[in-house]
C-alpha cells in the first residue's frame, strides 16, 4: 500500500504503526507519530494498523540549544 | 508618551520604514520584554538580534561560563571571553551594540522553582536550552505563566522549532508527551552540531519574537517547522491541541512544575 510520510509517497506491505518504524529501524520511543492529523500515545503504536492513503509524520525529539 | 531621539529614528529607520512596524511598532520593540533561556548557540544569534533591534529589556538566564567548544557557534561569545560567565558575556556584547537595551543577567540555571516567577516578568519566552529536562520545564512554566514561549531544538544539521501560546495552541506536550528515556537521544556532545544551524534556527526564534510583539503576520503556532540543513529543507507540519496532553489537556495531570533530573549535555 502507499502512505504518506513526512511529505513523500512509499510503499509498505501492511501491519502497523509499529511495524512501520521498526522496517525503517526507528527507535518507537524517539518519535512522536502523527497519524491523519493526529498525535498518537506511543502504546497506540502497536494496535494503529495502517492502511492505503494514511498519512504520516514522524516528528523526533531535538533537545540541543546550546 | 515614548519619544525616539534622532539618533534612534536612525537607528531604526530600517524597521521603522516597515509598514508593519512603523514608529508605533518600534515604540512596542522598545517597551517590550524578552526572556532568552541559554545564552548559547540559539541564543547567541536571537540575543544579537533582538538586541540591535532595540527591544527594551532583554533577560538572559544561563548558569555556565564561556568554554572554547562553545566558540563554534555561540557567537555571541568572543576567544577573549573564555571563563567569563556566559550572561555577563552577552550582556556586554547585547549592551555594546545598543545602549538603548537593558539587559538582565541571572547567572543561574531555571528551575522548577524560579521559573514561574521569572516568566511572569516577561512578555516573551524564548528556548534555547540544551536539555529535555529543561524544554519540558520551560514549556509548563510559559503554560502556568501564560507567557508565549518560541521552542527551539537542534541536533547535527537539523533544526526544529514551534511557537505555542499556552492554553489556546498546541503545546511541546501535545506532541512530545514526555521527554525521552535518558540515553536514547544521542547526547549532543556526542552527536554535534553545525554552527551555522544555530544560528539559522535562533534567528528564526528572533523574528518569530519580534511578531509576537508586533502583532504582525502569522506565528509558528500550531505547526513544528522542521529544518534539514544537509538536504536545505524546510517543512512545516501542522499540529493540534491534543486532548491527551498530560499539561493543557481535557484532563490534565500536571498540576505543578517538575523537574526531571537529567545530564546536562553541552553541545
Ligand atoms: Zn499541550
Amino acid at each position: 500500500m502507499r502512505l504518506k510520510i513526512n511529505g513523500k509517497f512509499e510503499e509498505f506491505e501492511t501491519g502497523t504503526v509499529q511495524d512501520l518504524l521498526l522496517s525503517k529501524k526507528i527507535e518507537p520511543r524517539m518519535v512522536s507519530v502523527e497519524l491523519n492529523s493526529k498525535i498518537l500515545d506511543r502504546n497506540e503504536f502497536e494496535t494503529s494498523s495502517l492502511k492505503e492513503g494514511d498519512i504520516l509524520e514522524f516528528l523526533f525529539y531535538m533537545g540541543g540549544g546550546r | 508618551m515614548f519619544e525616539f531621539t534622532e539618533d534612534q529614528i536612525k537607528r531604526y529607520s530600517r524597521h521603522i520604514l516597515l509598514p508593519e512596524v512603523g514608529g508605533k511598532g518600534q515604540i512596542k520593540i522598545s517597551e517590550a520584554k524578552v526572556l532568552i533561556i541559554g545564552a548559547g548557540g540559539l541564543g547567541s544569534p536571537a540575543g544579537l538580534y533582538l538586541g540591535a533591534g532595540g527591544v527594551g529589556t532583554i533577560g538572559i538566564i544561563d548558569g555556565d561560563s564561556v568554554d572554547l567548544s562553545n566558540l563554534q557557534r555561540q557567537v555571541i561569545h568572543h576567544t577573549s571571553d573564555i571563563n567569563t560567565p556566559k550572561v555577563l558575556s552577552a550582556k556586554r556584547k547585547i549592551e555594546d551594540i545598543n545602549p538603548d537595551v537593558k539587559v538582565i543577567a541571572y547567572h543561574e540555571r531555571v528551575t522548577a522553582k524560579n521559573a514561574i516567577d521569572l516568566f511572569k516578568a516577561y512578555d516573551v519566552i524564548l528556548d534555547g536550552t540544551d536539555s529535555f529536562s529543561s524544554k519540558f520545564l520551560i514549556n509548563d512554566a510559559a503554560y502556568f505563566a501564560r507567557k508565549p514561549l518560541v521552542h527551539g531544538g537542534i541536533l547535527r544539521f537539523s533544526g526544529q522549532m514551534m511557537t505555542i501560546l499556552p492554553g489556546k495552541t498546541a503545546c511541546y506536550r501535545c506532541v512530545f508527551k514526555e521527554p525521552p528515556p535518558e540515553g536514547l537521544i544521542p547526547s549532543c556532545q556526542e552527536a554535534g552540531v553545525l554552527g551555522g544551524l544555530a544560528g539559522v534556527i535562533g534567528t528564526l526564534q528572533a523574528t518569530e519574537a519580534f511578531k509576537i510583539i508586533l502583532g504582525a503576520g502569522n506565528l509558528l503556532t500550531d505547526q513544528i517547522m522542521t529544518h534539514d540543513a544537509l538536504q536545505m529543507r524546510f517543512r512545516k507540519v501542522r499540529v493540534h491541541k491534543n486532548p491527551k496532553c498530560p499539561l493543557c489537556g481535557e484532563k490534565p495531570e500536571i498540576s505543578q512544575l517538575i523537574e526531571t533530573e537529567q545530564k546536562v549535555c553541552k553541545i
